[in-house]
Parts: C-alpha cells; structure tokens; sequence
C-alpha cells in the first residue's frame, strides 16, 4: 500500500503526459448510490448596485452642505464636522474607492479607449465637484474629500511655509495630474490609486512602502497643512484653476478690512495675501517682465516637450504589454533556459509573439506622443505660473486666493471684524425684547 | 471710485462670462461622457482558463487576507479517493493529517461519501489563495479547483493591485450583475 501511495504521484504523472493539457474529465464524475446532492459553488454578490447611487446623493448632500456652512454661514465647526462625517462615510465605510480624485483615470481611460464603457456614478464623482467649484470654490476639499479629511484632523500646529516654497513645489500637482492621465490614456496603470496614501489606513491594510509613505504624510501634516493637497494632488490642480471663476467667492469677512493682519497668520496654507503696497513697481517695468514671460513660455513648452520625449522609452515600460514583449524579445535573442513569469504564462497559452510585438510598437509609439504632450503641458503650467506671478496685482486688503484656499474655515475667527458682525447678529436676535423693555 | 466701479464690473462680467463658459465645458463634456456611460458597473474576476496560479493572488491583493480565494466547482470534480490537489505529492499516507496535504494552510475539508468517494471543500476562513492545489487539481485530476475573486470581500478596487501583478491577463473586468466566470458554465470549460 505504502509503495502504492508513493509511487502513485509517478503514475499518474506518466497519465497526465498522455492527456493534453488542457482540462479533461480525467475522473468522470461518479453516479452517486448513497443520494448525496452535489452542491453548487457559492457565488457571494458583491455590494447591492442601488448602494453606489446612495454613494452618489451623499456626495451631492455633503457637497450642498459644504458650500452653505463655507459661503452662508460661515461656520468652521459646522465644516469640521462634515469633514469627519466624510471621513467616516467616503473613507473608513466606502474604504476610499469611488473617489473624485481617481476618477480622473477612468474619465482618461474611457476618453481614449472608445469601446469602453464608464459607470455612471463614476462620472458623476468626477463631475460634481468640479461644478460645484464654479459657484463655491474648493468645498469638496473643505469637507468632502476624505484625504483632505484625515490631514485637515492632524493639523495641530500648523507652521509658516516660506511663499516660494509653496509656489514651487505646487507645481508638481501638474506633473502628477499630466502622468496619471497618460498612464491611463494608455491602459498600463491608475497611478492615483496605486500611490494613495492614506487608503491604506481607511481599508486597515495595504502595501509596507504605501503605509510609510502615508504614515511620513501624516506627521509632515501636523505641521504642514495638508501636504498631499499642497503638493501632490491631482485633482486639487484641477480643483484650482476652476475656483479661480467661482462665482461666490469664500472671504475672510464678509465687511470691510481693518488691515490688522491676523487672518494672514490663521491661514495654514498661505492662501491669505497681504494687501500689495501703493506704489508698485512701475508699470513699465511689470509690462516688460511681461513681456519676457511670454517669450519664455514657447521656450518652456519645447523644453518641457523635449526633456519628457527622453522618458518615453521608461514610460512606455510602465505597459506590462510592453514589458512583456521586451522580456520575450530579450530571452528569444539570448536563448535563455528561464522565462519570467509573464512570459511563461504567455508561451503557456500559445498566443501569437507577432500581434503582441506589433501592440508593443503601437503604445511605444502612442507613449511617445504622450510624453511629447504632457511635457508641453508641464512646460506650459511653469510659465503660466511664472506669468501669473509677473502679473501686477492689486489687493486694497487681505485677500483670500480662492485658488489655494481649500475653504476650511480656519480663518473666520481670526478676523476681528468678523467677531463683532458675529456679536452683533447674536445680540440682535434677542434685541427686539430688549428694545422693548427699554420703550417701556 | 465711479472708475473703480466701472472695472468691478466690468471684471465680473468678465469672470462671468468664462464661468459660464467652462460650465457649459463641462456640461457638454458631461453630456459626451453620459452617451457612453452605462448604469452598468464593472468589477474584477478572474478567468480561469487563463490564470497560471503564479500565487500572486495570494500577495498582493490589498486585503491583507486576499480577496481571491479557491472555489470547487463540484460537477468537474472526479471525487477522487487520491485527490492530487489534496495530497501531497508523496504523501505518508492517504488520510487527512496535515502531513499529507498539499494545501499549506489545511484549507481543503475532506470528507467521505461513499467508497471510493470523497469530497473536497474549501474553507475560504483558511484559504490564502495560493494556487497550489489548483496547479495540481488542473495538472493531474479534472481542473475543478480554480481561483475567483470573492465579492463578499473584494473591496472592487479602481485599480486592482493583483490585475496589475498578474502576468497572464487573467484578471479582468466583469459585469457587476455577473460577477464570476464559474468553470464549467463559461465557454471552454
Ligand atoms: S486637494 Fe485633493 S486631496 Fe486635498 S482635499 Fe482637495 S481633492 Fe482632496
Ligand atoms: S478658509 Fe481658506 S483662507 Fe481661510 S484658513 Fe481656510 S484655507 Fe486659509
Ligand atoms: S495573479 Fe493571475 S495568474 Fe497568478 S494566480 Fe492570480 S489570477 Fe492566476
Ligand atoms: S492550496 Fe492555496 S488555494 Fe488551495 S485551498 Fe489551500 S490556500 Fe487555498
Ligand atoms: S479589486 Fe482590490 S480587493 Fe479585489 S482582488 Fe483586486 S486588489 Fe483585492
């Protein structure tokens, strides 16, 4: 018996060679004499689809929410406590996904894949609070978006970032925005996704390095507010140029500024500027510096364009198509005994080495076009900030830049002006019995 | 200050104009989008006939206990007494003890029918989703261990981190109404 059961492996190993290799019934199925049913295999559904619609009109109300507490009433506990709601509902519940922010992915995929289809929901995500921004500014990251949630909750004591530093490193959204849309476009990965940060912590669990990241973001974020929205995210970068034509703006106080300062000190993201002093530069000066911007801003573009053409060989690798073709072409040319493990599947399953080269040759080349495109992009975004830095501006008092403000509410309280509007509306609410008393 | 407000306004006019403009942007790329939209959602699954059980599935979903799990699909199996997916390749004897099995986590419930048949389930508390009896179950028995993504416990993530791992294209996106590619009901089985 024990030989049996040893050499029985060998045996059927000798059985399995006979037979292809695709599945056979080697052991027909038996007829049953004691009755016994087969059961079937289990197939447990995944969450109900009406859910996503609920997702959907949370969206919607938190949004609505959002612009009445930041522009109507002005209320920074009523936001904070969006933004936890939020952080509980889009982060721990939802455990990150759908999200606005990586939606721009599957917005760029299905724009280039024609034949793709793109839930609705999932457009919607994209959409709404990109409309909202056009009448109240950036209230999804006010109190919506859960990554903004959970660095606005570990703010605790925020630190001043020198102004050119934030100018700086606020471009790299630009960057970030222009690669995840042609990693998309060309189908070879969501990067917003795979490199979030702190979905790791909504979902309890996720990659040793992403968690690090995450964990190093969070402790720059009680100091530095909100890091990944400053100086990664993507869709902030979409989120600020379309605040910029927000139809109500959100003000520090809605009344006159005593120019005293303080709001500029509460902002912890550098989005209150001081008034500009009443005698510039004169305008010849601005108007020539102009000038030489937009001389500049070709010269930015061809640069941009040229240096990202030299990546495109690397980008293109970020295809596992490519990668493949590469590792087959690579083992074909020097006769290697051992394959990768994409390319042993591959020669597994018999495909054709001819139609995969050819896909290969086809995405190197869209690769190349689109890193032509995003480094004009890139080049583009540099000179339009440093245009928009030459530009002269005029501030009569401290202003908010509706573009950096992520519409917190911090600052309200800060303003003394504010403070007495408040007082007062307090006491006018329960003056008419106070006038009253007084008449009589 | 008559001049000062004739540039207010006419920068809110201005502000309004391009305003009104990316709106109507967006609301007829909205509308672009919405024509190929589909209410239906997508979510991931493998296709057996093309998975390789290279034990990715077991690493690198998100879940630290993955998604992906082994299934029976009962009408392939052959009941086989020496089930080359249960057992280890040379086994100390045809019994249960763990020393004989193939599965490194004991996922694999043996149970007797009737001579000289046994079934073979799977508890997916235990499964990992390694593959390995798969590879053997397809290599010397019917094929009727295969992986699939468990909906109970994916979390349909945007970007599967396992699909972006898998070397042989088996992951894909399927219809949410249909999310499994059961062995046996689909096309080659
Ligand atoms: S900037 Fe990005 S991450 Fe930050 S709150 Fe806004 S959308 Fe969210
Ligand atoms: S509301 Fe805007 S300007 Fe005020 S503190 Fe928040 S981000 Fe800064
Ligand atoms: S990663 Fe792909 S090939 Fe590997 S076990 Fe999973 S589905 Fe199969
Ligand atoms: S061998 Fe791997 S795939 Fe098969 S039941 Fe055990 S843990 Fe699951
Ligand atoms: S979609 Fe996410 S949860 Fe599901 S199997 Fe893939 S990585 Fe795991």
């Amino acid at each position: 018996m024990i030989f049996f059961v040893r050499t029985a492996p060998f045996l059927i190993l000798l059985l399995a060679c006979l037979g292809a290799a695709e599945d056979i019934q080697r052991f027909p199925p038996p007829d049953f004499e004691s009755g016994y049913v087969m059961p079937a295999t289990t197939t447990p559904q995944p969450r109900a689809g009406w859910l996503n619609y609920l997702d959907l009109a949370v969206l919607f109300t938190a949004l609505s929410l959002a612009s009445y507490l930041v522009i109507y009433k002005r209320n920074r506990p009523g936001i904070f406590a969006l933004t936890i709601f939020s952080l509980l509902y889009f982060g721990f519940y939802r455990e990150g996904c759908v999200c606005s922010i990586g939606a721009i992915q599957n917005v760029a995929y299905s724009l280039f894949h024609a034949n793709s289809a793109i839930p609705f929901v999932v457009i919607a995500f994209f959409l709404l609070p990109l409309i909202f921004a056009l009448y109240s500014g950036r209230v999804f990251c006010a109190g919506v978006c859960p990554l903004g949630a959970i660095q606005d909750v570990v703010l605790i004591k925020p630190i001043r970032i020198p102004r050119w530093l934030l100018q700086s490193l606020g471009l790299i959204p630009y960057l970030y925005l222009g690669l995840a849309v042609l990693f998309a476009a060309q189908g070879s990965s969501f990067i917003i996704c795979e490199y979030d940060p702190f979905v790791s912590f909504f979902r309890l669990s996720g990659r040793l390095n992403i968690i690090i990241v995450g964990f190093s973001l969070l402790a720059i974020g009680v100091f530095v507010g909100r890091p990944y929205c400053l100086f990664l995210c993507p869709y902030g970068a979409i989120l600020r140029l379309l605040s910029r034509l927000s139809l109500w703006q959100v003000t520090v106080s809605p009344d006159e500024c005593r120019q005293c300062q303080l709001c500029e000190e509460a902002c912890p993201f550098g989005a209150i500027y001081p008034p500009t002093p009443e005698e510039t530069q004169p305008i010849r000066k601005n108007r020539k510096q102009l000038a030489m911007m937009l001389v500049l801003l070709p010269i930015l573009v061809a640069l941009g364009s040229w240096s990202f053409s030299l990546l495109a060989p690397t980008f293109s690798r970020t295809h596992p198509a490519v990668r493949l073709a590469e590792d087959i072409s690579l083992e074909d040319s020097t006769h290697s005994e051992t394959y990768s493990d994409a390319s042993q599947a591959f020669r597994d399953l018999g495909q054709s080495k001819e139609v995969l080269f050819n896909q290969a040759r086809n995405l190197r080349n869209r690769f190349s076009w689109g890193a032509w495109i995003l480094g004009g992009f890139f080049g583009f975004a540099v000179a339009f900030k440093l245009i928009g830095l030459s530009l002269p501006q005029q501030r009569m008092d401290y202003e908010i830049d509706n573009a950096d403000c992520v519409a917190c509410g911090r600052c309200f309280s800060y303003c003394p002006v504010e403070l007495k509007r408040r007082r007062e509306k307090k006491s006018s609410r329960s003056a008419p019995k106070d006038q009253t008393i007084q008449e009589q | 200050m008559n001049k000062n407000a004739k540039e207010v306004s006419r920068r809110s006019l201005l502000a309004e104009g391009i305003r009104s403009f990316s709106l109507l942007c967006v609301g007829g790329f909205a509308g672009g989008m919405m024509g190929r939209s589909q209410s239906q959602r997508y979510c991931w699954q493998i296709d057996p006939h093309k998975c390789v059980m290279c034990g990715i599935c077991a690493t690198h979903c998100v879940l630290e206990e993955s998604a992906v799990k082994c299934v029976q699909a009962y009408a392939m199996c052959g009941y086989c007494k020496l089930c080359t997916g249960f057992f280890d390749p040379s086994p100390q004897a045809l019994n249960t003890g763990a020393e004989n099995q193939l599965c490194p986590t004991g996922a694999i419930v043996r149970t007797f029918i009737e001579d000289p048949y046994y079934e073979y389930k799977i508890d997916e508390n235990l499964c990992t989703g390694c593959g390995k009896c798969v590879k053997w179950c397809k290599a010397f028995g019917n094929g009727s261990f295969y992986l699939q993504v468990r909906h109970d416990r994916c979390l349909n993530c945007n970007e599967c981190s396992i699909a972006i791992a898998c070397p042989s294209e088996a992951f894909q996106r399927v219809p949410y109404d249909e999310p499994y590619l059961l062995k046996g009901t689909t096309s080659k089985g």
